[in-house]
């Protein structure tokens, strides 16, 4: 090879690192420079006064403190449902399941991790179709549903942090507990468990960021623009991701934009923040990991 | 602790493992089974027709099919020179500060929801787009592929040099020690051991770029047509199913959303499977 093939080579490497390190930079920039104006209470409170709003005294109609309770509900509600079955079935698949059943579980759960979350959306909103049908009048794509797709989406996420936690540990610390006489279900409880409890955590929370994030499933399962807090699981609601969606193709002033960019920032800034806390809680976990053995 | 609660705890795994696994055929289960009257009523080759008209009976689902597989292309084609690029500057030419900054900015990437990247298009890119092609919207194929090759180039450079860092340091030690340059060494050791991995990465880049939807629903332009350029508008799959709005669940038109929702299930299965023929999940399993 000669020395201007080579040359060109690194070149281009470069030249592809700067590009993507400007690119990024220029789309932040721009959001930044539209968004920070707009930063300010009365983007999430409107005209309402504050503490009314937070207290839910008064409705607030034209902030998106309804988008943000929205979001943080279903956030909730939907690791609610996924923690339990995702640990438990984590562990499983870890400590119980035979080696004949083990490659079905696996190729189950990465399709499904695989799948294109509208798909997600698509059977949510299938199945109300359906329960709608069979099951009573009253059902609609609703609240309710948008947590259960959405603990669809993310419990693949948990399971096999669960599973890879307990997994990878030290043959050492799978073994003492049972060695000094504890049954398997009290050596998984209260020794693998709580010797590897942040890696296991940091998968909740990059699940929690994917939950906030996500916009395809709840657009199909009973996101709306406008429906204010949710008083029950069967009601419609508001989300954040779903707002800038809607205001993206929808803005009937520049006012309106404005709080579109300023719901970016504050988006942005929750996703970025939950997973930049999954990978130090992930990095601690390697480090203690590297260190023990 | 009580023999029968160890008995009934390991029950509760087995039942949520269960559960977590069934969900999949669920999924399957419910595309066909919104979809089968259409299997079953042998109309089914309408569907893979060029025409969507609602009104006059074309259900043809295909140039959804092509302005998926064109999108999905363009962004691959993309993505993959700065994909490789990128990570062999963070692995092999820039391990000092650039490298660690750029690996740095790359995983901020993955943290940035896909609606975020669609809104800043619509504002920046797409009028841009316009005025270089000086007709049409700014919609189309190519500001979605850009964006999309932007939104996969994370898991391609996370993955690639991850792959990079995993050949066996005795090639790199027997390169260094027969004089190889960087650069040399990357093209004639590094890649050749890693390229199982570079192609998992790919075809799961593809996957991902195939999977998405707020990124071509919100600026792909969603024309139903099949795209002859790259200022063309056109809709994708996801897209597709997206904004289907149909009252009536027994219309052709609602049932056709399953087909494609069908379509994209066996693309999904087929990524899959080809990433563990290239013993992807290996590779993943023992990081």
């Amino acid at each position: 090879m000669n020395r201007f093939v080579e040359y060109q080579i690194k070149l281009f490497c470069w030249i592809s690192g700067v590009v993507l390190i400007g690119a990024i930079g220029i789309l932040l920039a721009f959001l930044f420079n539209k968004g920070i104006s707009s930063l300010n209470l009365s983007l999430i409170f409107g005209e309402t006064r504050l503490l009314d709003g937070l207290l839910l005294k008064t409705e607030v109609v034209d902030g998106l403190f309804p988008a943000i309770i929205g979001t943080l509900l279903l956030i909730i509600t939907s690791i609610i449902w996924a923690i339990p079955i995702g640990v438990a079935a984590g562990i499983y698949l870890a400590e119980y399941c035979n080696i004949k059943w083990k490659p079905v579980f696996n190729l189950m759960l990465d399709v499904l991790a695989g799948i294109p979350s509208i798909l997600v959306g698509l059977f949510g909103f299938a199945v109300s179709v359906f329960l709608h049908k069979h099951l009573s009048e009253h059902i609609y794509p609703c609240f309710l549903i948008s947590s259960l797709a959405l603990a669809c989406l993310v419990l693949p996420y948990i399971i096999r942090t669960t599973e890879q936690s307990l997994v990878n540990l030290p043959f050492s610390i799978k073994t003492t507990g049972l060695a000094l006489g504890a049954s398997r279900l009290q050596n998984i409880l209260f020794i693998l468990i709580p010797y590897n409890l942040s890696r296991i955590i940091s998968g909740i929370i990059l699940a929690i960021g994917r939950c906030a994030e996500d916009t395809a499933v709840i657009m199909l399962t009973g996101v709306v623009a406008m429906a204010g807090i949710p008083n029950s699981l069967l009601s419609q609601y508001e989300a954040l991701p779903f707002y800038i969606f809607y205001i993206s193709s929808d803005y009937n002033s520049q006012e309106e934009l404005m709080k579109g960019f300023g719901a970016c920032i504050i988006l942005l800034s929750i996703c970025v923040f939950l997973f930049a806390l999954s990978h130090i809680l992930k990095r601690r976990a390697v480090m203690r990991f590297t260190t023990h053995t | 602790m009580k023999p029968s609660i160890e008995k009934l705890a390991e029950k509760g795994f087995l039942f949520s493992a269960l559960l977590s696994a069934s969900i999949t055929i669920l999924i399957f289960s419910f595309m066909v089974f919104f979809s089968f009257p259409l299997f079953k009523g042998g109309d089914i080759a309408a569907f893979f027709t060029l025409e969507w008209n609602p009104c006059e009976g074309g259900f043809g689902i295909v140039p959804m099919m092509v302005g998926t597989g064109i999108i999905a292309s363009l962004a691959l084609l993309i993505a993959t020179p700065f994909g490789i690029g990128c990570s062999a500057l963070i692995s092999v030419f820039s391990t000092g500060y650039f490298g660690r900054f750029l690996r740095k900015v790359v995983e901020f990437m993955t943290g940035i929801p896909t609606v975020i990247y669609g809104f800043i298009a619509i504002f920046l890119l797409v009028p841009f787009i316009r005025e270089i092609f000086k007709k049409g919207t700014g919609m189309c194929v190519l500001s979605a592929s850009i964006m999309l090759a932007l939104l996969i180039l994370p898991t391609i450079i996370l993955f690639i040099s991850d792959a990079f860092n995993s050949v066996p340091k005795n090639y790199l030690d027997a390169a260094d020690s027969l004089g190889a340059t960087p650069v040399q060494k990357l093209v004639y050791v590094i890649i050749p051991s890693a390229w199982k991995g570079i192609i998992s990465a790919l075809v799961l880049a593809a996957g991902r770029a195939v999977g998405d939807t707020l990124i071509s629903l919100m600026i792909a332009g969603n024309a139903l047509q099949i795209p002859r350029g790259l200022s063309d508008a056109a809709r994708t799959l996801t897209a597709h199913i997206a904004l289907i709005i149909a009252s009536d669940y027994e219309s052709p038109e609602f049932k056709s959303i399953f087909v494609c929702g069908l379509i994209l299930f066996f693309f999904t299965t087929l990524i899959i499977l080809v990433l563990r023929l290239l013993g992807y999940f290996k590779i993943l399993r023992n990081r």
